[in-house]
Protein backbone atom coordinates (compact mmCIF):
# COMPACT_ATOMS: atom_id res chain seq x y z
CA UNK A 1 0.00 0.00 0.00
CA UNK A 2 1.81 3.08 -1.33
CA UNK A 3 -0.04 6.18 -0.48
CA UNK A 4 0.58 9.76 0.06
CA UNK A 5 2.58 10.87 2.92
CA UNK A 6 -0.16 12.31 4.67
CA UNK A 7 -2.12 8.96 4.18
CA UNK A 8 0.41 6.73 6.33
CA UNK A 9 0.97 9.64 8.52
CA UNK A 10 -2.99 8.88 9.40
CA UNK A 11 -2.91 5.68 9.77
CA UNK A 12 -0.17 5.19 11.90
CA UNK A 13 -2.16 7.03 13.85
CA UNK A 14 -5.36 5.51 13.96
CA UNK A 15 -3.33 2.15 13.85
CA UNK A 16 -1.79 2.83 17.30
CA UNK A 17 -5.39 3.38 18.75
CA UNK A 18 -7.04 0.66 16.56
CA UNK A 19 -4.70 -2.16 17.62
CA UNK A 20 -3.99 -1.31 21.67
CA UNK A 21 -7.96 -0.67 21.74
CA UNK A 22 -8.26 -4.16 20.33
CA UNK A 23 -5.67 -5.69 22.93
CA UNK A 24 -6.90 -3.79 25.71
CA UNK A 25 -10.50 -4.98 24.59
CA UNK A 26 -9.46 -8.57 25.54
CA UNK A 27 -9.49 -7.78 29.21
CA UNK A 28 -13.01 -7.37 29.25
CA UNK A 29 -14.29 -9.53 31.61
CA UNK A 30 -11.11 -10.45 32.99
CA UNK A 31 -9.56 -7.72 35.04
CA UNK A 32 -8.47 -8.22 38.21
CA UNK A 33 -11.23 -6.26 39.96
CA UNK A 34 -13.88 -4.89 38.58
CA UNK A 35 -12.96 -1.45 38.72
CA UNK A 36 -10.15 -2.38 36.48
CA UNK A 37 -12.07 -4.44 34.29
CA UNK A 38 -14.43 -1.13 33.39
CA UNK A 39 -11.42 1.25 33.43
CA UNK A 40 -9.45 -0.88 30.71
CA UNK A 41 -12.42 -1.28 28.58
CA UNK A 42 -13.04 2.59 29.15
CA UNK A 43 -9.72 3.04 27.92
CA UNK A 44 -10.04 0.36 24.88
CA UNK A 45 -13.61 2.64 23.91
CA UNK A 46 -11.73 6.05 23.95
CA UNK A 47 -8.69 4.54 21.79
CA UNK A 48 -11.51 2.86 19.29
CA UNK A 49 -13.10 6.33 19.12
CA UNK A 50 -9.84 8.38 18.32
CA UNK A 51 -8.94 5.05 15.87
CA UNK A 52 -12.34 5.87 13.98
CA UNK A 53 -11.66 9.27 13.42
CA UNK A 54 -8.09 8.92 12.40
CA UNK A 55 -8.60 6.07 9.82
CA UNK A 56 -12.29 7.90 8.66
CA UNK A 57 -9.95 10.60 7.93
CA UNK A 58 -7.13 8.12 6.80
CA UNK A 59 -9.98 6.91 3.97
CA UNK A 60 -11.25 10.27 2.65
CA UNK A 61 -7.66 10.83 1.76
CA UNK A 62 -7.16 7.21 0.45
CA UNK A 63 -10.52 8.10 -1.65
CA UNK A 64 -10.59 4.81 -3.90
CA UNK A 65 -13.70 4.06 -2.09
CA UNK A 66 -12.42 3.33 1.21
CA UNK A 67 -13.84 3.68 4.93
CA UNK A 68 -13.39 3.71 8.38
CA UNK A 69 -14.44 0.06 8.13
CA UNK A 70 -12.67 -1.51 4.84
CA UNK A 71 -9.72 0.11 6.54
CA UNK A 72 -9.72 -1.52 10.03
CA UNK A 73 -11.35 -4.86 8.53
CA UNK A 74 -9.96 -5.44 5.35
CA UNK A 75 -6.08 -4.95 5.55
CA UNK A 76 -3.59 -7.47 5.86
CA UNK A 77 -0.89 -6.91 8.66
CA UNK A 78 1.53 -5.77 6.28
CA UNK A 79 -0.79 -2.74 6.04
CA UNK A 80 -0.68 -2.10 9.40
CA UNK A 81 1.16 0.95 10.16
CA UNK A 82 1.42 0.87 14.14
CA UNK A 83 3.92 1.01 16.58
CA UNK A 84 5.10 -2.65 17.54
CA UNK A 85 4.65 -1.86 21.44
CA UNK A 86 1.18 -1.57 20.94
CA UNK A 87 0.58 -5.16 19.20
CA UNK A 88 2.58 -7.14 22.18
CA UNK A 89 0.49 -9.40 23.57
CA UNK A 90 -1.52 -8.53 26.88
CA UNK A 91 0.43 -10.72 29.65
CA UNK A 92 -0.19 -10.67 32.70
CA UNK A 93 -1.82 -7.43 33.93
CA UNK A 94 1.35 -5.47 35.07
CA UNK A 95 2.73 -6.13 31.39
CA UNK A 96 -0.74 -4.62 29.97
CA UNK A 97 0.08 -1.40 32.61
CA UNK A 98 3.52 -1.21 31.15
CA UNK A 99 2.55 -0.92 27.82
CA UNK A 100 0.15 1.60 28.21
CA UNK A 101 2.06 3.50 30.76
CA UNK A 102 4.61 3.51 28.17
CA UNK A 103 2.55 4.52 25.31
CA UNK A 104 0.39 6.74 27.14
CA UNK A 105 3.33 8.78 28.01
CA UNK A 106 4.44 9.01 24.22
CA UNK A 107 0.78 9.55 23.21
CA UNK A 108 -0.12 12.72 25.81
CA UNK A 109 3.33 14.27 24.04
CA UNK A 110 2.81 13.51 20.26
CA UNK A 111 -0.52 14.75 20.57
CA UNK A 112 0.21 17.59 22.19
CA UNK A 113 2.49 18.15 19.17
CA UNK A 114 0.01 17.82 16.69
CA UNK A 115 -2.60 20.61 18.39
CA UNK A 116 -0.49 23.13 16.56
CA UNK A 117 -0.66 21.35 12.94
CA UNK A 118 -1.46 22.76 10.00
CA UNK A 119 -4.04 20.54 9.30
CA UNK A 120 -7.06 21.69 10.99
CA UNK A 121 -8.56 18.42 10.36
CA UNK A 122 -5.57 16.39 12.30
CA UNK A 123 -5.63 19.27 15.07
CA UNK A 124 -9.27 18.70 15.56
CA UNK A 125 -8.81 15.38 16.13
CA UNK A 126 -6.10 15.76 18.55
CA UNK A 127 -7.70 18.01 20.57
CA UNK A 128 -10.45 15.62 20.99
CA UNK A 129 -8.21 12.90 21.91
CA UNK A 130 -5.28 14.75 24.18
CA UNK A 131 -8.14 14.95 26.77
CA UNK A 132 -9.16 11.17 27.04
CA UNK A 133 -5.36 9.90 26.85
CA UNK A 134 -4.53 12.79 29.75
CA UNK A 135 -6.97 11.03 31.87
CA UNK A 136 -5.43 7.60 30.71
CA UNK A 137 -1.76 8.61 31.69
CA UNK A 138 -2.28 9.99 35.10
CA UNK A 139 -4.33 6.59 35.43
CA UNK A 140 -1.49 4.51 34.28
CA UNK A 141 1.66 6.53 35.84
CA UNK A 142 -0.78 6.45 39.44
CA UNK A 143 -0.96 2.77 39.20
CA UNK A 144 2.69 2.37 38.50
CA UNK A 145 3.50 4.10 40.86
CA UNK A 146 1.47 2.18 43.10
CA UNK A 147 2.07 -1.24 41.86
CA UNK A 148 5.92 -0.65 41.62
CA UNK A 149 6.17 0.60 44.68
CA UNK A 150 3.77 -2.04 46.25
CA UNK A 151 4.20 -5.17 47.22
CA UNK A 152 7.85 -7.31 46.18
CA UNK A 153 5.80 -9.48 44.03
CA UNK A 154 3.68 -6.29 42.12
CA UNK A 155 7.69 -4.53 42.45
CA UNK A 156 8.99 -7.36 40.40
CA UNK A 157 6.24 -8.03 38.03
CA UNK A 158 6.95 -4.32 36.74
CA UNK A 159 9.98 -4.48 36.73
CA UNK A 160 9.87 -7.78 34.81
CA UNK A 161 7.45 -6.05 32.54
CA UNK A 162 9.48 -2.90 31.62
CA UNK A 163 12.28 -5.08 31.04
CA UNK A 164 10.90 -6.62 28.28
CA UNK A 165 9.00 -3.91 27.09
CA UNK A 166 11.53 -1.12 26.99
CA UNK A 167 13.59 -2.03 23.46
CA UNK A 168 10.46 -0.98 21.89
CA UNK A 169 10.13 2.51 23.09
CA UNK A 170 12.71 3.41 20.27
CA UNK A 171 10.88 2.85 17.98
CA UNK A 172 8.23 5.50 19.17
CA UNK A 173 11.66 8.14 18.62
CA UNK A 174 12.53 6.96 14.97
CA UNK A 175 11.63 9.13 12.15
CA UNK A 176 11.81 8.15 8.30
CA UNK A 177 10.86 9.54 4.94
CA UNK A 178 6.56 10.08 5.81
CA UNK A 179 7.88 11.79 9.49
CA UNK A 180 10.31 14.28 7.63
CA UNK A 181 7.49 15.34 4.95
CA UNK A 182 4.72 15.89 7.55
CA UNK A 183 7.13 17.93 9.94
CA UNK A 184 8.10 19.93 6.16
CA UNK A 185 4.93 20.45 5.49
CA UNK A 186 3.99 21.74 9.50
CA UNK A 187 1.49 18.68 9.75
CA UNK A 188 3.47 16.52 11.86
CA UNK A 189 7.00 16.60 14.08
CA UNK A 190 9.86 15.01 14.24
CA UNK A 191 9.34 11.91 16.67
CA UNK A 192 13.10 12.49 17.75
CA UNK A 193 12.19 15.74 19.01
CA UNK A 194 9.98 14.12 21.62
CA UNK A 195 12.54 11.70 23.29
CA UNK A 196 14.05 14.15 26.42
CA UNK A 197 10.66 14.74 27.48
CA UNK A 198 9.43 11.33 27.17
CA UNK A 199 12.26 9.98 28.98
CA UNK A 200 12.50 12.81 31.58
CA UNK A 201 8.33 12.11 32.41
CA UNK A 202 8.87 8.43 32.77
CA UNK A 203 12.21 8.13 34.47
CA UNK A 204 10.02 10.53 37.00
CA UNK A 205 7.14 7.82 37.44
CA UNK A 206 9.45 5.33 38.00
CA UNK A 207 12.21 6.94 40.44
CA UNK A 208 9.03 7.80 42.10
CA UNK A 209 7.90 3.48 41.99
CA UNK A 210 11.34 2.85 43.02
CA UNK A 211 11.27 1.25 39.35
CA UNK A 212 14.90 0.85 37.68
CA UNK A 213 15.16 2.38 34.35
CA UNK A 214 16.85 -0.41 31.60
CA UNK A 215 20.00 0.31 30.36
CA UNK A 216 20.36 2.65 27.11
CA UNK A 217 21.13 0.78 24.01
CA UNK A 218 20.67 -2.61 23.44
CA UNK A 219 18.21 -4.12 21.18
CA UNK A 220 15.87 -1.75 18.83
CA UNK A 221 13.26 -3.18 17.17
CA UNK A 222 11.40 -1.46 14.75
CA UNK A 223 9.59 -1.75 11.37
CA UNK A 224 6.24 -1.79 12.82
CA UNK A 225 5.59 2.25 11.32
CA UNK A 226 6.51 0.65 7.96
CA UNK A 227 4.02 -2.21 8.02
CA UNK A 228 6.78 -5.11 9.10
CA UNK A 229 5.31 -6.45 12.39
CA UNK A 230 5.88 -8.94 14.83
CA UNK A 231 3.84 -12.04 14.66
CA UNK A 232 1.51 -11.04 16.98
CA UNK A 233 -0.26 -8.72 15.30
CA UNK A 234 -1.81 -11.41 12.71
CA UNK A 235 -3.57 -13.50 15.38
CA UNK A 236 -4.94 -10.55 16.94
CA UNK A 237 -5.97 -9.40 13.76
CA UNK A 238 -7.42 -12.84 12.72
CA UNK A 239 -9.93 -12.52 15.58
CA UNK A 240 -10.55 -8.88 15.33
CA UNK A 241 -11.41 -9.00 11.54
CA UNK A 242 -13.22 -12.70 11.37
CA UNK A 243 -16.33 -11.60 11.25
CA UNK A 244 -16.47 -9.16 8.76
CA UNK A 245 -14.02 -11.62 6.92
CA UNK A 246 -16.37 -14.93 7.09
CA UNK A 247 -19.75 -12.70 6.05
CA UNK A 248 -18.86 -9.66 4.21
CA UNK A 249 -21.29 -6.58 4.72
CA UNK A 250 -22.67 -8.23 7.80
CA UNK A 251 -25.37 -5.89 9.71
CA UNK A 252 -26.65 -6.12 13.05
CA UNK B 1 -6.75 -8.59 46.86
CA UNK B 2 -10.39 -7.41 46.14
CA UNK B 3 -11.38 -8.00 49.50
CA UNK B 4 -8.64 -6.32 50.90
CA UNK B 5 -9.87 -3.08 49.36
CA UNK B 6 -12.05 -0.82 51.63
CA UNK B 7 -15.88 0.07 50.24
CA UNK B 8 -16.28 3.56 49.28
CA UNK B 9 -19.73 5.22 49.05
CA UNK B 10 -19.80 7.30 45.52
CA UNK B 11 -21.75 10.78 45.16
CA UNK B 12 -22.39 12.47 41.59
CA UNK B 13 -23.35 16.07 41.01
CA UNK B 14 -24.65 15.93 37.71
CA UNK B 15 -25.52 19.36 36.69
CA UNK B 16 -24.02 22.55 38.00
CA UNK B 17 -26.37 24.27 41.25
CA UNK B 18 -27.58 20.42 41.74
CA UNK B 19 -26.53 18.40 45.14
CA UNK B 20 -23.76 15.87 44.85
CA UNK B 21 -26.59 12.45 44.99
CA UNK B 22 -25.56 9.18 46.09
CA UNK B 23 -25.04 6.78 42.98
CA UNK B 24 -23.48 3.73 44.40
CA UNK B 25 -20.60 2.11 45.79
CA UNK B 26 -16.88 0.69 44.77
CA UNK B 27 -13.53 -0.50 45.76
CA UNK B 28 -10.25 0.78 46.30
CA UNK B 29 -7.31 1.14 48.03
CA UNK B 30 -7.24 4.77 48.85
CA UNK B 31 -9.23 8.06 48.13
CA UNK B 32 -7.58 8.95 44.73
CA UNK B 33 -8.07 5.61 43.31
CA UNK B 34 -11.31 5.95 44.18
CA UNK B 35 -11.99 8.85 42.39
CA UNK B 36 -10.74 7.21 39.70
CA UNK B 37 -13.01 3.91 39.97
CA UNK B 38 -15.66 6.33 40.14
CA UNK B 39 -14.70 8.46 37.09
CA UNK B 40 -14.70 4.77 35.10
CA UNK B 41 -17.33 2.93 36.91
CA UNK B 42 -20.06 5.92 37.62
CA UNK B 43 -19.66 8.58 34.68
CA UNK B 44 -19.11 6.39 31.70
CA UNK B 45 -22.76 7.90 30.49
CA UNK B 46 -21.71 12.08 30.77
CA UNK B 47 -23.24 11.75 33.87
CA UNK B 48 -21.18 14.09 36.11
CA UNK B 49 -19.33 17.37 36.96
CA UNK B 50 -18.23 16.39 40.47
CA UNK B 51 -17.76 13.29 42.02
CA UNK B 52 -17.58 12.94 46.09
CA UNK B 53 -15.97 9.54 47.95
CA UNK B 54 -16.36 8.63 51.23
CA UNK B 55 -15.40 5.34 52.70
CA UNK B 56 -18.74 3.48 54.01
CA UNK B 57 -17.49 3.16 57.73
CA UNK B 58 -17.20 6.96 57.78
CA UNK B 59 -20.99 6.77 57.60
CA UNK B 60 -23.15 6.94 60.95
CA UNK B 61 -26.65 5.66 59.96
CA UNK B 62 -29.68 6.06 61.72
CA UNK B 63 -30.77 2.55 63.58
CA UNK B 64 -34.02 0.72 61.50
CA UNK B 65 -35.52 0.11 65.12
CA UNK B 66 -35.48 3.93 65.60
CA UNK B 67 -37.79 4.64 62.82
CA UNK B 68 -41.07 4.52 65.08
CA UNK B 69 -39.74 7.83 67.72
CA UNK B 70 -37.50 9.67 64.59
CA UNK B 71 -39.89 9.73 62.07
CA UNK B 72 -43.45 8.83 62.73
CA UNK B 73 -44.01 12.74 64.56
CA UNK B 74 -44.01 14.31 61.52
CA UNK B 75 -47.03 12.59 59.95
CA UNK B 76 -49.29 14.69 61.46
CA UNK B 77 -47.57 17.66 60.60
CA UNK B 78 -49.27 18.93 57.47
CA UNK B 79 -48.45 22.45 57.80
CA UNK B 80 -45.29 21.86 57.52
CA UNK B 81 -45.71 21.05 53.86
CA UNK B 82 -45.44 24.08 51.69
CA UNK B 83 -48.45 23.14 50.09
CA UNK B 84 -50.28 26.24 50.22
CA UNK B 85 -48.75 28.10 48.27
CA UNK B 86 -49.33 29.15 44.09
CA UNK B 87 -46.42 27.96 42.22
CA UNK B 88 -45.79 30.33 39.19
CA UNK B 89 -45.43 27.78 36.18
CA UNK B 90 -42.15 30.01 34.99
CA UNK B 91 -40.63 28.67 37.86
CA UNK B 92 -38.02 25.37 37.39
CA UNK B 93 -36.26 23.45 39.29
CA UNK B 94 -38.38 22.81 42.39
Amino acid sequence: MAGSARLEYLLRLGDNALILSQRLGEWCGKGPALEEDMALTNTALDLLGQARLWLSLAAEEAGDGADEDTLAYLRDDRAFRNLLLVEQPNGGYADTLVRQFLFDAWASLALRQLLGSSDAAIAAIAEKAIKEVSYHLRRSSDLVVRLGDGTARSRALLQAALDTLWPYHHELFTGDAVDAEMLARGIGFDPASLRDAWLSYVRDVLAEATLTVPSAGGWAPKGGKQGLHSEHLGKLLAEMQVLPRSHPGARW
Amino acid sequence: MKNEWPLWEVFIRSQHGLAHRHVGSLHAPDATMAINNARDVYTRRNEGTSIWVVKSVDITASHPDDKAELFDPAQSKVYRHPTFFPMPDDVKGL
